[in-house]
This record gives structure tokens, C-alpha cells and sequence, in this order.
């Protein structure tokens, strides 16, 4: 089977854009990706669309109403916020199978502010409150607390996550915010949910992410190969039965399938990874991800953090974009957006924040309900 | 904690807050699983199949009433309406099954609430009705020396 190559990579800045639309914000998206490929919409063979909240409302077409209806096959995908990372994948799969040569795939979203989550009531009243909570904050936060149950994580370890994301994403100039959090003022906020507080949890913000998916004959072909960047592998699994996933979703499980998967795929292990952008949707998520994706042996995530190899210039940097905590996070952008952060780096692109010498990078995402998604992805020429 | 709401008039029911609540007409309330007869996995809720092994043979069976705290967080921030700050609590029973309640009768409070303590269920009437005005009994889980009620 080819290689598939990623040859245009953009995304919009993230923000709150109340003014503009799902189908805008997503066409801004693939114009960028496109210019960066230096195509037109004319040369795409396929649009894979991911949005979640407005899943029903045809994004990928009404996407190309406002950029050009060339009748092209578009898939429009929902898979909780693994939903961009999904859509990356149909497109990444198309290629693969020889079905097309160029193809365009779009993460977009538009969010309110606020809780996301709940507990749903099929009949009789919500239960939200009265059978614990299903908000999304509450449901991370016991996934960190798994975590101290098992090795003593604290609540200071965890807020060091969002301390480093908020620090790294002062030199993105994509990202929500771009100021850095003191540990006080991070420990300080509004505790939402124990132990994170309102500064560790994931930013409701709007945006797109896209990127040109072209096999690799046809990079070739269009002289595309010199700031090429290969799909080394890509992975997407469900959640796998486990003892308490009825009451406790387990991320755990789904991202560690995914990322065996994706090791295998790549012939590669976590020590040949230079950089790294994790699904940190919460700070207590990031800890616990460290060990699923093999970054930190089994109770040493916290360890991660307290030496500072996670920073940019350590060990294995981890979220240099500022993560979801701090670039934000429009849940089906998110897993487009971390693939063209990592692809900025890898062409050497990424400005005062860039990784230096970084030649193969991880992404990862993981969606409610369950999803898990990996992909690994390498310049394609030294 | 909870009131008790105003006594039902004829018309209006009391219900279980979810259908694995089971309020028999004499027994004492009780929540139901179902054992897979071949793995021994335990679910609560409907299913078709063994999550596990795929088997067919789910048997229902009666939960325990005791189990204990196996993770926590305290939740302070919540929709428009929903009292808070309060712990939403993830219980291992006694002899199998893990089910998500809130946990009562103890101070919400990081230093008090301890990762494997046990807990007994209580089962009590929630200020809240539906549409129709129908009540509804809910389960909650207080520390085990706790008498709860």
C-alpha cells in the first residue's frame, strides 16, 4: 500500500467567534490548508468533515458551498472528540486503498461556553447530581483520581500540567490564550471539580484545523515531497470491555490499544518519538496519558512533570502548542489541530516555539463514550 | 440533606430513579445486576450480550447493600439548579458490581473522604417530580459506621 503524506497543514487561530458560523470557520480552515499545499479545491478528489455538535447539519457540504461545489464525495464524521482525528483517518484509509490520490479533511467547531456533559434522563427526572455527575469535568477528574489512588498523584502534580501548557502556549500565536498560569494561580481558581480547577480544564473555544492528505506518488508528482510530512501510522480504537466502564469511562484502555496499535504500525516505540501532542483536555488527563502512550513506565507520569522533561527542550516534549488547556479546544477540530501542530514542527516551521531537531512526533486524542485515536507522523524527506 | 417531599396524593406514584432501582411492595428496596453465567462479569442495566466473553446467559441477581469506595471526586461546580458542592462516589459492591452514586452524609471535604473506605446504600425519597408530579426514591451511599437511615 502507498504511503500517505500530509502536504497542507493549517488551522485557524482558536477563539470565540459568536459572529460566524460552522460552515465559515470550517472553510477558513481548508483555504488555509489548501494554500499551504498551494492546491485549489479543484484538485481534491474527497472531503472528509469532521464536526460534533452540529453532526446532523451536513458542515463538509455547506463547507463547500462557500468554497467551491465540485461535486467531490464528502464524508461528514461525529466521534465525540476523536472526531477530527476520524475524519483524518476515513481520508488517510481512501488513500490507502488506491481509491483516490488527494484528499481534503476538515475539523471544525463551534462551541457555547460552559459545562459540557451531564447525565442524560431517559424518562423520569435528570439524575445529574443525585447518581454523582456525568460533566465532564467531574468524569477527568476521577480519571486523575484513579491515578492517586494507585500512586499518591496530587493535586499540586496535576495543576503542574496546566502550568507547562499555559507556559508553552505563550509562543503560539494560534492558541486561545497566550499567557502563562503560576502554580498558585492555577491551584487558586475556582475549583470546579477535585482536583481540577477552573484553569485546568480545557478551553470552549471555535475553530478549524485541515490538512491535504496526497499519496505519496502524487506528492511527487506535484513537487510537494520537500515539506512533505508521513502518516506513519494512524489508529482508532473503541473502548474495550473493562470492570468498571459502566460508571467509569476507561481512557485508559482505548488509548493504550491505539498506541500499541500505532507503535506496531510505525515499527517504532516510544523512545523514538521527539514530540508529542496529547489529549490534555483536562490536567489530570495528561498525567495519566503520559504512561498509556509509553512515555513514563507504569506510576512514573507524575515523575514526567515534577523533573520538567514534558517542557519544551526536555525529554520528550509534551503539548508545546499549549494543549487543549490553553490553545483550546473545539472538540472536532482538536484532532486535526494537534496533527498540524506536530507537522509545523517536523518541516521546521513551528517559529519560536519550535522543537528543535524533532523528526517523528505522536498525537493522540481520546472521545466520551469511548474513542481513541493515534496518530505517529515523520518528515518524509531528512 | 434531602427533604421529604410532601406526602403523594392517590394519583401520583412513587418510582425508582433509574430501572435497576428495584422498590418492591414489602421488601426493602434493593438494586439488581446481572451475572454473566459464564465470565462471572457484572453489569448493571440491559444488554444483549456478555460485554466480556459475548455469552448469552446474563442471570439477574440482587446487588449487595454494602461495597466499598473505590474513586471520588468532590463536584463544586454544576448546571443551574443542581446543589453543590457535592461527592460523586464510584462503588465497588460486596460480592460484585461498581455503580456511581453521590455519597452523603459525610463533609465534602478532600481530607475526610478516604479511597476504599466502606460505604453502605440508603435508599431515599429525592425532592424532585416529573411532569406528572410522580415522586421518586433514589439510592445513595453514607460511610458504613454511619446508622444512614
Amino acid at each position: 500500500m502507498t504511503d500517505v503524506c500530509i502536504v497542507g497543514s493549517d488551522m485557524t487561530r482558536f477563539g470565540r467567534y459568536p459572529e460566524q458560523n460552522v460552515p465559515g470557520i470550517g472553510a477558513q480552515g481548508a483555504l488555509l490548508a489548501l494554500k499551504d499545499a498551494g492546491l485549489s479545491i479543484k484538485d481534491i478528489q474527497a472531503l472528509y468533515c469532521g464536526n460534533q455538535l452540529e453532526a446532523k447539519a451536513m458542515s463538509g457540504q455547506r463547507i463547500l458551498h462557500l468554497i467551491g461545489q465540485t461535486g467531490i464525495p464528502v464524508v461528514n464524521c461525529a466521534n465525540a472528540c476523536a472526531t477530527g482525528a476520524t475524519a483524518l483517518r476515513e481520508g488517510w484509509i481512501a488513500i490507502k486503498a488506491g481509491l483516490y490520490d488527494l484528499v481534503l479533511c476538515v475539523g471544525v467547531e463551534q462551541m457555547g461556553r460552559g459545562l459540557l456533559g451531564g447525565t442524560a434522563a431517559p424518562n423520569g427526572i435528570p439524575v445529574e447530581g443525585l447518581l454523582g455527575s456525568g460533566t465532564m469535568p467531574a468524569v477527568f477528574a476521577k480519571v486523575g483520581m484513579e491515578h492517586a489512588r494507585k500512586y499518591g498523584t496530587t493535586f499540586e502534580q496535576f495543576a503542574k500540567v496546566s502550568v507547562k501548557n499555559h507556559f508553552h502556549s505563550q509562543f503560539n500565536p494560534k492558541a486561545m490564550y497566550q499567557k502563562p498560569a503560576a502554580l498558585e494561580e492555577v491551584m487558586g481558581a475556582e475549583m470546579i471539580s477535585y482536583p481540577n480547577t477552573k484553569l485546568m480544564c480545557s478551553v470552549n473555544v471555535d475553530g478549524a484545523a485541515a490538512v491535504v492528505l496526497a499519496s505519496a506518488k502524487k506528492a511527487r508528482e506535484l513537487g510537494l515531497r520537500s515539506r512533505a510530512i508521513t502518516i506513519r501510522a494512524s489508529t482508532l480504537t473503541s473502548d474495550p470491555y473493562s470492570e468498571r466502564d459502566l460508571v467509569m469511562h476507561d481512557f485508559n484502555a482505548c488509548t493504550r490499544l491505539a498506541a500499541r496499535h500505532a507503535y506496531e504500525e510505525a515499527a517504532l516505540g516510544p523512545e523514538d518519538i521527539d514530540m508529542v501532542e496529547l489529549h490534555d483536555c483536562f490536567a489530570t488527563a495528561e498525567i495519566v496519558h503520559y504512561e498509556n502512550l509509553g512515555l513514563a513506565k507504569e506510576g512514573e507520569g507524575a515523575t514526567l512533570i515534577e523533573t520538567k522533561a514534558t517542557y519544551n527542550g526536555g525529554r520528550i516534549p509534551v503539548n508545546v502548542s499549549g494543549g487543549l488547556l490553553s490553545k483550546g479546544h473545539p472538540l472536532g477540530a482538536t484532532g486535526i489541530a494537534n496533527i498540524c501542530e506536530v507537522v509545523s514542527h517536523l518541516r521546521g516551521e513551528a517559529g519560536s516555539r519550535q522543537v528543535q531537531g524533532a523528526r517523528i512526533g505522536l498525537t493522540h486524542v481520546v472521545g466520551i463514550g469511548s474513542a481513541a485515536s493515534v496518530h505517529i507522523l515523520e518528515r518524509a524527506y531528512p | 440533606m434531602l427533604k421529604t417531599p410532601a406526602p403523594p396524593d392517590a394519583t401520583k406514584q412513587t418510582k425508582p430513579i433509574v430501572p435497576y432501582l428495584k422498590l418492591g411492595e414489602t421488601d426493602a428496596p434493593y438494586l439488581e445486576g446481572l451475572r454473566c453465567s459464564s465470565c462471572n462479569a457484572v453489569f448493571i442495566g440491559a444488554r444483549d450480550r456478555c460485554s466480556q466473553c459475548f455469552c448469552d446467559d446474563l442471570t439477574p441477581f440482587q446487588l449487595s447493600d454494602t461495597g466499598r469506595l473505590y474513586n471520588w471526586t468532590i463536584v463544586y461546580r454544576n448546571f443551574p439548579g443542581i446543589r453543590v458542592p457535592f461527592i460523586s462516589a464510584v462503588v465497588d459492591l460486596d460480592g460484585g458490581g461498581t455503580v456511581k452514586g453521590n455519597l452523603v452524609d459525610i463533609e465534602p471535604d478532600p481530607g475526610m473522604i478516604k479511597f476504599d473506605m466502606p460505604v453502605k446504600l440508603v435508599y431515599r425519597p429525592v425532592d424532585a417530580t416529573d411532569a406528572e408530579g410522580n415522586l421518586y426514591v433514589s439510592y445513595f451511599f453514607v460511610p458504613a459506621q454511619s446508622t444512614g437511615s
